[in-house]
């Protein structure tokens, strides 16, 4: 037995490949993916792919020079079905089977599906992957109305992209306001507002009963209050699942999602696991996280991939990630959670504005819209773990990168 | 075809070809150059792509937007006249090789 093999060939899996070969490992390196696709950017899918603005060659991540350059062997379009730590063997479809040393679960997760009556018609559909992606791109040229369910960031960047695109728009969610779990109500409020402008009927505290169909065609969306929305599109972001079955059948502890520690690893030795599939004690959110980003992705794949070369570098970064919705760049640092103070900093009427959150005198979030240079302020304050005065904050004239500039030079 | 060069820290450089159609940033992922990340694809989100330009040829590429300088205001490597965001950085003809610096740290 010998080497690291790789489940799942995104930016987690990719990420942990490259950090092992460059800390040094030098056994062999094997991806198993799924997909049939080189590893390919996501962020653009519901964004600037949608739009005609970025090709599908233009998305691949990583080609096949450069897994040859760190000579990392990848094998795509290969579903591992069965994990045997005890043989430390990964079984693909097909019965070939992988030996191992070292493991890496980066199984990602997969869009939730809606439970309703006719949810299995055509044209509902949902975007996770690149296959998703085209598909929805060529329904999207032929559909007039589209029904969003699920205003949370797919839903509402497909929603900004088929605006764009000069449909008629309809997002239901089923909370009393946008992006509920991962924004304040002032950010949601805006956003409200933004897509209202834009033409977007928007239904809050509404849900979904069924969908309506011609000839297993989707044709309408019934609402539990009893009104019927036409579409002849219908896209459901109601959030993501992990995709960590393979690790439960093979008895490592999941809870929501692999639970791994700060180097990655599972309560098992020399098997870790990275990126959505994994649920980690993040010090700065002070709680067990799950998170769905680049940033996790990579950042945690980087600590796996240390720790399995056999030099360790602890994940402790703050989580960051960032949305596109028309002229809107959102970029976030931290999880709001349960904060009890709050500033806003800039003017919100005029799209150009950050929010600070606070829990017990502490900073802990930061939201920013179309302010990038204070977003980045922010992110270096709380990972340096400074907090500004909230009147501070909210002062527009007082400087934020100062108080960071004076924690660089206390910390030399 | 163009070709950029990346400097690291150490000394160490790697030329590259990229097309005139391609930003640095993707090129240095797609060969999974050490120290550019690139998290957000290019859309001027991140700041994790901070490069120095070199001195020599810093003239040679287009200004940076002001979305770009505002973001480059708060990189977390040293700022200096000659930062760039690789998302937004080609090879400008006539240039036959772009060289860049790579910075100590990106986050």
């Amino acid at each position: 037995m010998t080497g690291l093999v790789i489940i799942g060939a995104s930016y987690a899996g990719v990420q942990a490949a490259l950090t092992a070969r460059d800390a040094g490992y030098s056994q062999p390196i094997t991806i198993v993916c799924d997909e049939g696709w080189l590893p390919y950017q996501r962020p653009p899918l519901s964004k600037d792919f949608l739009l005609g603005r970025i090709s599908e060659q233009n998305l691949i991540l990583r080609d096949e020079a450069f897994f040859e350059g760190k000579q990392i062997n990848l094998v795509l379009g290969q579903r591992a079905t069965l994990l045997d730590l005890r043989a430390r063997q990964v079984t693909l479809a097909g019965d070939n089977a992988l030996e191992f040393e070292k493991l890496l679960i980066a199984t990602g997760s997969r869009a939730r599906r809606i439970a309703v009556e006719g949810a299995d018609f055509d044209g509902v559909c949902y975007l996770r992957s690149v296959t998703d992606a085209v598909d929805l791109k060529a329904r999207l040229t032929d559909a007039a109305e589209i029904v969003i369910v699920g205003g949370g960031f797919i839903g509402l960047e497909v929603a900004a992209s088929a605006a764009k695109l000069g449909k008629k728009v309809t997002v239901v969610e089923a909370s009393s306001r946008l992006l509920e779990r991962a924004v304040s109500p002032v950010l949601s409020t805006f956003l409200l507002d933004t897509h209202l402008r834009a033409g977007v009927d928007v239904m809050l505290d509404e849900t979904v009963a069924s969908f309506k169909g011609n000839d297993r065609k989707v044709s309408a969306v019934v609402l539990d209050n009893g009104a019927v929305v036409h579409a002849d599109l219908v896209l459901v972001g109601i959030g993501g699942v992990a995709n960590d079955e393979i690790a439960r059948s093979a008895g490592l502890r999941c809870t929501n999602g692999n639970v791994v520690d700060e180097h990655g690893q599972c309560e098992t030795s020399d098997i870790f696991a990275a990126g959505d599939c994994a649920n980690h004690f993040n010090r700065f959110c002070e709680s067990w996280v799950r998170l769905e980003s680049v940033q996790n992705a990579q950042d945690q794949a980087k600590a796996a991939g240390l720790a399995i070369a056999g030099a360790r570098a602890p994940y402790e970064n703050v989580p960051r990630s960032w949305s596109d919705q028309y002229d809107v760049k959102l970029q976030i640092v931290g999880l709001a959670g349960q904060y009890d103070r709050q500033a806003v900093r800039g003017c919100v009427d005029g799209g150009r504005f950050s929010v600070f959150y606070y829990r017990q005198g502490r900073l802990v979030a930061v939201d920013s819209v179309n302010r990038p240079g204070e977003q980045m302020a922010a992110r270096r304050l709380i990972a340096a773990g400074i907090s500004p005065a909230p009147e501070q904050a909210a002062d527009p004239s007082f400087d934020l990168k100062s108080l960071v500039t004076a924690g660089d030079k206390a910390g030399a | 075809m163009p070709r950029v060069r990346f400097v690291q820290q150490d000394g160490s450089g790697k030329s590259i070809e990229v097309g005139r159609d391609v930003s640095v940033m993707l090129a240095a992922v797609r060969n999974g150059i050490h120290g550019i990340d690139g998290e957000c694809g290019g859309c001027l989100d991140c700041a994790t792509c901070h490069v120095y330009v070199d001195e020599e040829q810093a003239s040679s590429v287009p200004q940076p937007s002001e979305e770009e300088l505002e973001l480059l205001s708060a990189v977390s490597g040293e700022r200096k006249p000659n930062s760039r965001l690789s998302c937004q950085l080609k090879v400008p003809a006539p240039l036959d090789e772009l060289v860049v610096h790579v910075p100590a740290r990106q986050s």
